[in-house]
Order: structure tokens, then C-alpha cells, then sequence
């Protein structure tokens, strides 16, 4: 058996555990998807009760699609990037949780296989719960998509996933070194992402002090590029330098979460955090 | 439970060549202490560093030789479990050295990890899934092939008594005593050459104690693995273990054969001593006793 069969078996075993783990929770899942959609639904919502909150029509009724479009696109990333951020950082914390991170941690599995497999099956999960969000605000509000460019929003998305999946690693690394709130910090850690990348008002628009914490967020190069792509139908020949950017920024931020979590391994191994409960 | 050629073992070994002069395991003077950091505004006070030390391990030292079946025999809180996690790269030692077949568990912890796997007292399983959802999990962890890893899951479960439907079961919907036949399981389809059990047969009923005790054996008898074993449980040490070492407060008092063992401590109405007596003789106090001071 080559090492490369032994990490890709090993990758597996991450990708199938959490489908199964998926199925197993089904009913949660079901729960799970229902508070997204109503969550998305509740923001692209505050679209078309602009006129009535000011009192006046404030707004032409192309300008209000327009506002849908933009939400819309803002509450799918942020739910699609969300997805991919938490079931990275959870791998620690789940795994304490079931009481099985000893075992994980035991077995002859690269940290870096770990990752990857976990990494995996966060972007397809992400993705295929993405699809089925977009779905019903499309059949809700009528989005026009017709100039939206599905292959470059694909593309930037798949590629600012990277630094996602880095920023992920590094959150992680909070549930191993605090085993009772490191979770809630990794929400701290979310939410700080969610305010400051221009989720749902241009990054441009936001006070000083966040607009200029945005230039440091990859998240809002990741917005950016998919609102161009699926609002105004840019393609990959438009957008190379967005996602050479995020490429560039995915390859630098996962090393560097890995190299994070080893310390963080590290410190565990020296202090007994890695037990079971802490 | 009877043994059968069934199940084929992987080589974890591979193309590793050892010594057949190295021992199992050997620990070197090996030390864990644990501590607790004061608060913030205790230290700006001038007052200590740490709140708490609490030293698990103290300078323990150990040889065991391959296909032995060695037990530490000790209360609950005497750094039984600490030691378990030194040798299976969990806990990283504050002094001295642990090397499982040659290979030291910080240097070489890639290489250690394959040739060994471990039973805690805690089954440790994802509850939702089932033995075959979690233990596939482990096989590949471990670069078995799926395919093979099924095949070898359900001869080892069904060795171990489980029927086809338990197989297929969520975790959570088992006793515990099937949640800790699981757990060997787990162990075993890893064919480890060093098999860490810590407290396996807690809290199981006679029954299934005498089962898992059973394939203790047969895992040395048969696939000719080396069994480490912690136990408060005198009867089983005896009932197991080639040689003993007890230990109490983080330290070996003792280290033999049972009946080495029960030599050092004579008794004055001449009967045979029990292993209770020899740990009562050596440490003062009884076993329950111990559970009891050492309780924080």
C-alpha cells in the first residue's frame, strides 16, 4: 500500500463519517435547512419593504429587484461561506462533544488528511445546501438571473473557499485549546467575518474603521467577485485578478492555519486538553 | 467466543524492521504533572504561579517484553490513565522517555501510532452512528481498504456475539457492555502490536467482563500482540497478567509476577495473600481507601 493510497483512504474516512453523520441527524438537517431559509428569506425580505419603512416610493420597482438581487446574493455567500467556516472549526468540538477526539487524534492520520477530508466534505455540504436555499428565494422573488454567470461565480466561490477553509483551520484550533467556549469563540470569530466583509451593504459604504478592516477580509473579495458574476454577469476574463487574489490568499492562510493548529496540538499534548472532556 | 481464522490481520508493521531484541515497550524515569495557572490578579499580587500541581506520573520506569500481558494495577486517580496516554501520544512526557518497539512516542509518534491502539474505559463513539459506521470510520484511519474493512468488521463483531441487526445500530441504542465489545473491536481490526486496554472490563457484568478478558488472550495467544492493561481490579490482574507493577500516587511500589508479588508480603495466619494484601501492605491503605484520598 502506497502512502498516497493510505492518505486518500484516510481523507475518505473524514468525507464518509460526516455523510454519515449527516444521515443519522437527518431530522436536524431538515430542522437546520428550514431556519436558513427562513433566515435568508427574513433579509432579502427588508428588499421589498423599503418604500413602506420611508414612506414615500423611495424606490422604482427595477431598483427593488435590484435590492432583492443584491441581498440575495449576500445572504446565499454568507450562508455558503458560514457552512464552510463552522464545520471546519467544529471538527475539534463535535469530536469532544461524541468523546471520540482521542481516537482520531491516535490513529496514524496526517493532520493535514484530517483537514483536507474535512475541508471536503464542507464544500460540497456547503454547496449542496446553498443550491437548495438559492432555489427558494428564486421561486419566492422572481430573482432575474438571466445575466448572471454561473461558471465565474462557481469559480470565485470555489476559490475563495481556500482561505475559508485556512481562516476554518485556524478556528479550530479554539475548541482544542478551550474545550468549554472554544465553540462560542468560534462564532466571535464568525460574526467579526459577517460585519466587517460587506455581506449585506458594500463594503465601501460601512463606516471608516470596518471599511478599512474589510480590505483584510478575504470574504469580501469573495462577495464582491460573486455579486459581479451572478448581478452583473462578469466572467472569469474580468474577474482573474479577484481570484488570483483569493487564490494567492487561500495558499498563504491554509499553511498558516495549519501551522497555527500544530502549535495548538502542541499545547495540548503538553497541558492534557486533548482528553475527552478537557 | 471461540478463535477462528476468519479474519485476516493487516501488517501494521509493513516494511518496519525491529530488533527481535527490542522490548515492546520501554518507559525511561518518565514524568507528567499537571498544572493549573493562578489568576491573573492573583500573580500581579506577587502570589503564585500555579494554583494547583498535581504530579500523575513521577519517574516511572518499565520494560515489557513482546507478547506479554502486563498490568498496572492501581486505584482510580493514580496516574494509570496518564501513563496509557504517554504511550499512545496523547500527552506529550515533562521528563524521561517512552519508545514503543524501539520508536519514541514524541520523535517517532507517525511510526508509533500504527503499531498500536487503545481501549479506554469510556466506549468513545459517535452515539448516532452504528458499530459499522464508526468502526469503518476507524479502518480508514488506519488505510485499510473499505471493502476488506467490512468484511473483517462483521467477523470480528460477530465473534464478539453482536447479530446482524446490532451491527447496523446506532451506538446509543447498545449497552454498555456491546458499546465496549465495539470498542475492541475497534482495537483489534488495526491488528495492533501493542494493545493499551485501560480499565476495559469497568463497570461490565460478569458475563461480559469473562468475554472481554477471553479475547484479551486471544489477541496475545493468537495474533501474538503485547497487552498492556490498567485495572483496579485485583481478581483480573491475576486472572491476566504475566507480570504487575503496582503503583499508587504516581509511583511504582511494586513490579513482578502475581505470585512475586504475593512473596514480598507474608501473611501472619500463613494463608496465601491476595493481591489486595500486597497493595494494602505495601501502600498502607486499602484500594478503596486510595479511590478515596485521591479523589480531588
Amino acid at each position: 500500500m502506497t502512502i498516497a493510497t493510505q492518505e486518500l483512504r484516510a481523507t475518505y474516512a473524514f468525507v464518509e463519517r460526516n455523510v454519515n453523520l449527516v444521515k443519522r441527524y437527518w431530522g436536524w438537517e431538515v430542522v437546520w435547512l428550514l431556519y436558513t431559509v427562513a433566515n435568508s428569506l427574513a433579509v432579502v425580505f427588508i428588499s421589498q419593504g423599503v418604500n413602506s419603512a420611508v414612506g414615500a416610493p423611495a424606490l422604482s420597482k427595477a431598483q427593488v429587484d435590484q435590492v432583492v438581487l443584491f441581498l440575495a446574493v449576500g445572504a446565499l455567500v454568507w450562508h455558503y461561506l458560514a457552512v464552510v467556516f463552522q464545520t471546519v472549526s467544529d471538527m475539534i468540538s463535535w469530536e469532544r462533544w461524541e468523546g471520540t477526539i482521542e481516537y482520531t487524534f491516535m490513529a496514524p492520520v496526517r493532520r493535514t488528511t484530517h483537514m483536507v477530508g474535512t475541508s471536503l466534505f464542507s464544500l460540497v455540504y456547503g454547496f449542496i445546501h446553498t443550491a437548495i436555499v438559492l432555489l427558494v428565494i428564486a421561486l419566492v422573488f422572481h430573482l432575474d438571473m438571466s445575466r448572471a454567470n454561473f461558471v465565474s461565480a462557481t469559480l470565485v466561490m470555489i476559490v475563495g473557499s481556500l482561505s475559508l477553509v485556512g481562516i476554518g483551520i485556524m478556528g479550530a484550533v479554539l475548541p482544542l485549546l478551550y474545550p468549554e467556549r472554544g465553540s462560542q469563540m468560534c462564532y466571535v470569530v464568525q460574526a467579526a467575518l459577517l460585519l466587517v466583509s460587506g455581506v449585506y451593504i458594500k463594503a465601501s459604504e460601512m463606516p471608516t474603521p470596518l471599511a478599512v478592516m474589510s480590505i483584510f477580509s478575504p470574504v469580501t473579495y469573495i462577495i464582491e467577485g460573486i455579486r459581479s458574476a451572478l448581478i452583473d454577469g462578469k466572467g472569469i476574463a474580468d474577474l482573474w485578478p479577484t481570484l488570483l487574489g483569493l487564490f494567492l490568499t487561500g495558499v498563504l492562510i491554509i499553511p498558516a492555519g495549519v501551522w497555527v493548529f500544530a502549535q495548538g496540538e502542541k499545547y495540548a499534548k503538553r497541558t492534557g486538553k486533548l482528553k475527552r472532556t478537557g | 467466543m471461540s478463535a477462528t481464522a476468519t479474519v485476516t490481520r493487516p501488517n501494521p508493521l509493513g516494511s518496519i524492521r525491529i530488533e527481535p531484541s527490542t522490548p515492546a515497550l520501554l518507559v525511561e524515569e518518565v514524568s507528567k504533572v499537571f498544572s493549573s495557572r493562578s489568576g491573573v490578579f492573583t500573580r500581579m499580587r506577587g502570589g503564585p504561579k500555579y494554583s494547583k500541581r498535581v504530579v500523575a506520573v513521577d519517574h516511572i520506569s518499565l520494560r515489557i517484553e513482546r507478547r506479554e500481558i502486563f498490568g498496572v494495577l492501581g486505584p482510580n486517580g493514580t496516574g494509570k490513565s496518564t501513563l496509557i496516554r504517554l504511550m499512545s501520544t496523547l500527552l506529550s512526557p515533562d521528563g524521561g522517555s517512552v519508545k514503543v518497539f524501539g520508536f519514541d512516542v514524541v520523535r517517532d509518534e507517525f511510526q508509533v501510532k500504527r503499531l498500536i491502539n487503545r481501549v479506554s474505559v469510556e466506549a468513545s463513539f459517535f452515539k448516532k452512528l452504528s458499530p459499522m459506521e464508526n468502526l469503518i470510520f476507524g479502518a480508514r484511519m488506519y488505510g485499510l481498504d473499505g471493502e476488506e474493512a467490512r468484511r473483517e468488521i462483521v467477523a470480528i463483531l460477530k465473534r464478539l456475539g453482536l447479530d446482524d441487526r446490532s451491527i447496523w445500530t446506532p451506538m446509543e441504542d447498545m449497552s454498555r457492555g456491546m458499546q465496549q465489545k465495539v470498542a475492541i473491536a475497534r482495537a483489534f481490526l488495526t491488528a495492533p502490536v501493542l494493545l493499551l486496554l485501560d480499565e476495559p472490563t469497568t463497570g461490565l457484568d460478569p458475563h461480559s467482563k469473562r468475554e472481554v478478558q477471553a479475547f484479551v488472550r486471544e489477541i496475545r495467544d493468537v495474533h501474538n500482540a503485547t497487552v498492556l492493561l490498567t485495572t483496579h481490579d485485583m481478581d483480573e490482574a491475576q486472572a491476566l497478567c504475566d507480570r504487575i507493577a503496582i503503583v499508587d500516587v504516581g509511583r511504582i511500589v511494586a513490579l513482578g509476577t502475581p505470585s512475586e508479588l504475593k512473596q514480598l508480603v507474608p501473611m501472619p495466619d500463613g494463608r496465601e495473600p491476595t493481591l489486595e494484601d500486597v497493595f494494602l501492605a505495601l501502600t498502607g491503605r486499602t484500594v478503596e481507601e486510595a479511590e478515596r484520598e485521591d479523589k480531588p
